[in-house]
């Protein structure tokens, strides 16, 4: 996984509540096999116009917050479904840092998963970002993760928190799975003491059981 | 020992590794899997060079863009097939039970998990969908997971999670006639809001949730994530054990017996702590339908579309303003004036027999609607299709002008050929009324699949209590 340390960039707010994950990746896309290409279609249906034309009221497609990477959002940010694409879509239009008052638990979980930093800020401070990305053209934030703060050019500077487990992670890019490997040992003394296996007593009609044999 | 909740002694039954600082190892005891969150799961185990750990504990289903009708014709949609035929082959390779698309027990992973008795109280269950919250109705952790996860499942049967909140939701009294378990689930999230179980396991207890059918405590567990909660679950009892006995996967004889005895002990031990407890009266629930663009924004069905200027909130006025805008609703519109386009009974929220069942009773012998555009009924598993035919549900169905189709999620999320058009207006017993859910700009109300089945009659949302009919599901 890509690590994260300390990124400034471009901040685009998204003024909506519990944005969910249906309308960052709609259903259509959910048949793609792979985790690449999803930026082009993040927010489809309130980004494009029929035809894939950009819809020139939605806030992705305004000039003045092309090449965002920071994005501002409301609370209860990733509600509803589980899919990862969400963040594959984030991540891959460029975003970086996510900075909203509060997020729905798997997407917040997923967010680290893929390199993207998400970052809780209560919800007075979160709405002065919201005014002063409205009011400034070319707002940008520094996110840094070590020192865990949020600055901008005019000194305003926030302390934000994050499990220090989570923020090591990041700050490593390490690989999750290669993590808990190295507690195979424990892993199979678990097994072997409690062996919760799935055995079959009458039989049912599927492919390649383990449990058919 | 200090009291325990039923989350944590499942908790504590599951940590492989723990410590300080550290999320905790816990060990997955069932991992069920879809054609649509797992591809790149498997993709990236091959590449890391991974196998997976226990095929033994993974449980495959094709369900999500599953044709609902001419199943032995060519799939045309290249990308769904590609998903079918990448699940297949990840199957095989893992030597992963697979229930393909024309297996008699394939059915939408939440029905078919519980009906063939994999999901069994006491364990871990997780699968790469949201809605795995559903199996907590027999007294098991299940949460959704992203596909990360799905891999790293894969890899080690284990996930590294932090303990949640908890959260007691009580429901006292009885439900009065033509009130539904949905409507119970759907006043709940209307109470606490779709973020008010935000990092929290739930656990549903009362009078009113011990007097549900599993079909109904499912319908109720389903819905947590929809109220934000990691999970929901249920103490398992004499409703649960009757239910699980003599599935394919259940332990037979004395197994059972001794099964049983362990699960009983899962209750959370009286005077266990949680972090928070919300109290309702089911006698004061009515049928319930869904206005806007959350489950949310719900109200009762003698009620007036909400003015937005009605919240406390800014933000909330603005998501209100916005929702209407989308629905193409007036506030103050009665509930019961709103007609519909198309009825869609089905969906891992409300496709079980009971359900089934119960719409039946409100359909048969009418006719739905001159007005309406299409009436579907899918149900949630081939099984449940095959004994609901078995009692002749399916003709009191057709009879009545609606289709009756294959399992599989169908018009919930519209990955397949069963999609809401734009502009069009359904009532709908599946579980989100996100904007474009059900197709690109189409508009959706919750309902129960007896209120779903009066609109249908109708052509218009009914209050379904002056029918006179069980809801009984
Ligand atoms: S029926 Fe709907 S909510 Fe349930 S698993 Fe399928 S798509 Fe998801």
């Amino acid at each position: 996984m890509q690590p994260f340390s300390k990124h400034t960039g471009l901040v685009l707010p998204l003024d909506r509540i519990n944005v969910d994950t249906d309308q960052m990746v709609p259903k259509q896309f959910l048949k793609l096999q792979t985790k690449q290409g999803f930026g082009r279609v993040l927010f489809y249906d309130w980004r494009y116009l029929p035809g894939e034309k950009p819809n020139p009221d939605f806030i992705l497609n305004q000039p003045r917050y092309k090449g965002a990477s920071v994005m501002l959002a409301r609370a209860n940010f990733g509600c509803g479904s589980s899919r990862e694409h969400a963040p594959w879509a984030v991540a891959d239009y460029g975003f970086r840092v996510l900075i909203a008052p509060s997020y729905a638990d798997i997407f917040y979980n997923n967010c680290f998963k893929n390199g993207i930093l998400p970052v809780t800020l209560p919800d007075e401070k979160v709405e002065d970002l919201f005014k002063r990305a409205e009011k400034e053209p070319g707002y940008s934030l520094t996110a840094d993760l070590p020192n865990q703060t949020i600055s901008d050019a005019h000194g305003l500077n926030l302390k934000f928190e994050i499990d220090n487990f989570r923020k090591h992670v990041l700050l490593e890019g390490l690989d999750d799975i290669g993590l808990t490997l190295k507690h195979e040992a424990a892993i199979t003394a678990f097994e072997q003491a409690r062996h919760p296996g799935a055995t079959m007593y009458e039989p049912v009609d599927a492919k390649y059981s383990p449990n058919q044999q | 020992m200090n009291p325990r909740t039923m989350y944590r002694k499942i908790w504590d039954a599951h940590v492989v590794h723990e410590a300080p600082g550290e999320p905790s190892l816990i060990y997955i005891d069932r991992h069920l899997v879809h054609e649509g969150t797992s591809p790149q799961a498997f993709t990236g185990l091959k590449e890391a060079g991974r196998k997976v750990r226990r095929p033994d504990l993974a449980f495959a289903v094709m369900d999500h863009s599953v044709p609902t009708k001419n199943r032995n014709l060519p799939i045309l949609d290249e990308a769904a097939m590609g998903q079918f035929s990448a699940l297949e082959r990840n199957c095989r390779g893992a030597g992963i039970t697979l229930f393909d698309m024309f297996s008699h027990n394939q059915g939408i992973v939440h029905v078919i998990g519980p009906e063939l008795g994999i999901t069994q109280p006491g364990q871990t269950i997780v699968c790469g969908d949201s809605h795995t919250s559903t199996h907590g109705a027999f007294g098991t952790l299940a949460f959704g997971i992203g596909t990360s996860e799905v891999e790293h499942v894969l890899a080690t049967q284990c996930l590294s999670q932090y303990a949640s909140k908890t959260m007691h939701i009580v429901v006292n009294g009885k439900r009065t006639k033509g009130v539904s378990a949905k409507d119970i689930i759907l006043a709940i999230i209307g109470k606490i809001g779709i973020a008010g179980g935000t990092s929290r396991v739930v656990e549903y207890s009362g009078e009113a949730i011990r007097a549900l059918s599993m079909d109904g405590r499912m319908t109720v567990c389903n819905m947590s994530i929809e109220g934000g909660a990691r999970a929901g679950m249920i103490a398992p009892d004499h409703t649960t054990f009757a239910y699980m006995e003599g599935r394919p996967y259940v332990p037979r004889g004395k197994a059972f017996q001794e099964a049983v005895e362990r699960w009983k002990a899962l209750a959370t031990d009286p005077g266990a702590k949680f972090d928070a407890t919300v109290t309702l009266d089911a006698s004061k629930i009515s049928p319930q339908v869904t206005w806007g663009t959350n489950p949310g924004m719900v109200t009762g069905v003698t009620d007036r579309v909400p003015d937005p200027a009605s919240f406390h909130e800014a933000d909330d006025q603005k998501a209100a303003a916005r929702a209407l805008e989308y629905m193409g609703l007036k506030a103050g519109t009665l509930v019961v004036d709103i007609p519909v386009d198309r009825v869609f009974i089905g969906s891992c929220t409300n496709s079980r027999l009971n359900d089934l069942r119960a719409a039946a009773r409100v359909v048969a012998g009418k006719h739905v609607s001159k007005t309406l555009k299409e009436a579907l009924v899918v149900p949630g598993s081939m099984s449940i299709k095959a004994k609901a035919e078995a009692e002749g549900l399916d003709k009191i169905f057709r009879d009545a002008g609606f289709e009756w189709r294959d399992a599989g999620c169908s018009m919930c999320i519209a990955m397949n050929p069963d999609v809401l058009p734009p502009g069009e207006r359904a009532a709908s017993t599946s579980n989100r009324n996100f904007e474009g859910r059900q197709g690109k700009d189409s508009r959706t109300h919750l309902v129960s699949p007896i209120m779903a089945a009066a609109a249908a009659i109708a052509g218009h949302f009914v209050d379904v209590r002056d029918w006179n009919v069980d809801a009984t599901e």
